[in-house]
C-alpha cells in the first residue's frame, strides 16, 4: 500500500512538473487563453450570423413556396443551401481568406465564414420545425384576420421553435467544434493555441489534453443550456 | 361592384373550385346569406361543403366566381382579406387553438394584435363570454389541459372575442367524442338564438332541423336542394338527397 502511495506521489509531482514547465515556461499558458477567447469570438459570432441567415432562409422559403411569382426567391434560397452544404468548411474558409475576404482581418473572416456555413444548416433545421407545426395553426391565426406574418410571428414559429431546439442545439455544438480548424487561416484558435505550446515544449500530450478538456467543458455548458430552454419551453406540455 | 341588397351579408356567386386540373371539388355554387340567417351545409362526404365554407373567407382560394362581404368584393385583388377576416369568425373540426398559449391567451392575441383593444378590456371581454360557455374557471390552462368540447367551446369563444358578423363552422362537432356534441351544441344554439348570423357544416341532422334557418344540400360541387328544415328534411324533392336522408336520418 505505502509503495503505490509513493508511486503516486511521485507521478504526480513529475507531471505537475511537466505541467508547469509546459504552460508556464514562456507565459505558453496564454496561447490557450488567447485561443480560448477568439474560438469563443468565431462561434458567437458565428452563431449571430447563423440563426439570421438561418431563420431568414427558412421563412422566405416558406413564404414562397407554392406561390409562382416568388419562385425566383425560393430558388436563391435553394442555391444556397445546396451549395453551402455541398462544401466542407475548411475549403469555405480557405477561399473566404484567400479569395473573396482576403483583405479581412482573419477572425472577421472566420466570422463570416462559419456563420454562412452554419445558416445553411440552420435555415434546414428551422425550415423543417416549421413544416412540422399543424397546418390549422397558420389556418387559425389568418382566420381571425392575421396577416401570414403576423401569423408565423406570433402562432407558428414560437411552436416551431420546440421542434427546432433540440436540432439547432447540435448545430450549435458542430459549430463550436468545427471552429477548430480556424488555425488553416493563421487564427489562433483554442486548437492551433494547444498546437503552438506543442511547437515550443516538445509535449505531446499536456497541450492537447488541455484543448481537449476546454471543448468538452464548453459542450457539456452548451448542453446545459439547451435542456433548460427545452424544459422552460416544453410548459404547456404538462397536463 | 358592390351588391345592392342591404341584408345580404355574403352574397357567392358561380363559386368555382378546382384542385389541380382534374379535381372539380365546386362547380358554380350560388346562394346569398343574409344578417341573421342560419344555415346548415350538409351533404355526402366529397360533396365540396368544407370547401365552399373554406371559400366564403378565402382560406381557401376560389378558382372563379365572386364572394361578396357587407358589399365589398372579397375575391377582388384590392381587398384587404384581412380586414375582413376580422369580421369573420371560424371554427374548425380540429379546434385548431394555439397550444403554446393559455386559454385566455387565445382569446385574447388576436383582438390585442388587430384591433389594438388595450388588454385589460380585452380579458374583461373574454371571461365575460368564457363564463357564458361555462368555461371562466379555465382561462388560465393550456388547450391540452381541456376535454375535447371544452376545447371546441374555447374556440368558439376566441372567434367571438373578435366581435365578428358571421360565424363559419367546419363541422364542429365531428372530432368530438359523442358525449360532449352536446354541449358545444348547445353553445351553437345560444349565439343563434342571440342572432348571430350562422354558417354551419354539420352532420348533426338534428341541429340543422331544430336551428337553422335555411339548409342547402350541396352535391357534386353545386346546390342540389335548398329550403327551410321543414321543406329539406321533411319533403325533399331531388333523387340523390332522397337517399342521403334516408341513410343520415
Amino acid at each position: 500500500m505505502q509503495t503505490i502511495n509513493i508511486v503516486m506521489a511521485n507521478f504526480l509531482t513529475t507531471w505537475f512538473d511537466k505541467l508547469k514547465e509546459t504552460f508556464l515556461t514562456d507565459d505558453n499558458y496564454k496561447l490557450l487563453l488567447t485561443g480560448l477567447k477568439n474560438t469563443l469570438i468565431i462561434t458567437i459570432g458565428a452563431l449571430a450570423i447563423g440563426v439570421v441567415i438561418g431563420t431568414l432562409v427558412a421563412v422566405l422559403k416558406y413564404f414562397s413556396d407554392g406561390v409562382p411569382s416568388l419562385s425566383p426567391v425560393s430558388f436563391i434560397c435553394d442555391v444556397y443551401t445546396t451549395v453551402i452544404r455541398g462544401i466542407p468548411v475548411v475549403v469555405l474558409l480557405l477561399i473566404f481568406f484567400f479569395g473573396i475576404l482576403s483583405s479581412m482581418n482573419g477572425i472577421a473572416v472566420a466570422i463570416i465564414t462559419f456563420g454562412i456555413n452554419s445558416g445553411a444548416y440552420m435555415a434546414e433545421i428551422i425550415r423543417g420545425g416549421i413544416n412540422a407545426v399543424d397546418k390549422g395553426q397558420m389556418e387559425a391565426g389568418r382566420s381571425l384576420g392575421m396577416s401570414k406574418l403576423q401569423a408565423m410571428r406570433k402562432i407558428v414559429f414560437p411552436q416551431a421553435l420546440r421542434y427546432i431546439l433540440p436540432a439547432i442545439g447540435n448545430e450549435f455544438i458542430a459549430l463550436l467544434k468545427e471552429t477548430s480548424v480556424a488555425g488553416y487561416v493563421a487564427i489562433i484558435d483554442l486548437t492551433r493555441g494547444g498546437n503552438l505550446i506543442r511547437n515550443n515544449t516538445f509535449d505531446q500530450y499536456n497541450p492537447l489534453a488541455a484543448v481537449a478538456i476546454a471543448y468538452l467543458v464548453m459542450v457539456i455548458g452548451l448542453t446545459q443550456i439547451f435542456k433548460l430552454i427545452e424544459r422552460r419551453l416544453s410548459k404547456s406540455e404538462k397536463r | 361592384m358592390k351588391s345592392a341588397d342591404n341584408n345580404v351579408l355574403i352574397s357567392v356567386r358561380d363559386l368555382k373550385k378546382n384542385f389541380d386540373e382534374h379535381i372539380h371539388v365546386l362547380n358554380g355554387v350560388n346562394v346569398d346569406i343574409n344578417k341573421g340567417d342560419v344555415i346548415c351545409v350538409i351533404g355526402p362526404s366529397g360533396s365540396g361543403k368544407s370547401t365552399f365554407l373554406r371559400c366564403l373567407n378565402l382560406l381557401e382560394k376560389p378558382t372563379s366566381g365572386q364572394i361578396f362581404f357587407e358589399g365589398d368584393e372579397l375575391t377582388g385583388k384590392k381587398t384587404d382579406l384581412n380586414l375582413h377576416r376580422q369580421k369573420m369568425g371560424m371554427v374548425f373540426q380540429q379546434f385548431n387553438l394555439f397550444p403554446h398559449m393559455t386559454v385566455m391567451d387565445n382569446l385574447t392575441c388576436a383582438p390585442c394584435m388587430l384591433r389594438k383593444i388595450p388588454k385589460e378590456q380585452a380579458e374583461a371581454k373574454a371571461l365575460e363570454l368564457l363564463s357564458r360557455v361555462g368555461l371562466a374557471d379555465r382561462a388560465g390552462a393550456y388547450p391540452n389541459q381541456l376535454s375535447g368540447g371544452q376545447k371546441q367551446r374555447v374556440a368558439i369563444v376566441r372567434a367571438l372575442c373578435m366581435e365578428p358578423d358571421v360565424m363559419l363552422f367546419d363541422e364542429p362537432t365531428s372530432a368530438l367524442d359523442p358525449e360532449m356534441v352536446g354541449e358545444v351544441l348547445d353553445v351553437m344554439k345560444k349565439l343563434a338564438e342571440d342572432g348571430m348570423t350562422m354558417v354551419v357544416v354539420t352532420h348533426e341532422m338534428g341541429f340543422a332541423r331544430e336551428v337553422s334557418n335555411r339548409v342547402l344540400f350541396l352535391d357534386g360541387g353545386v346546390i342540389a336542394e335548398e329550403g327551410t328544415p321543414a321543406e329539406v328534411f321533411g319533403n325533399p324533392k331531388c333523387e340523390r338527397l332522397k337517399t342521403f336522408l334516408a341513410k343520415v336520418l
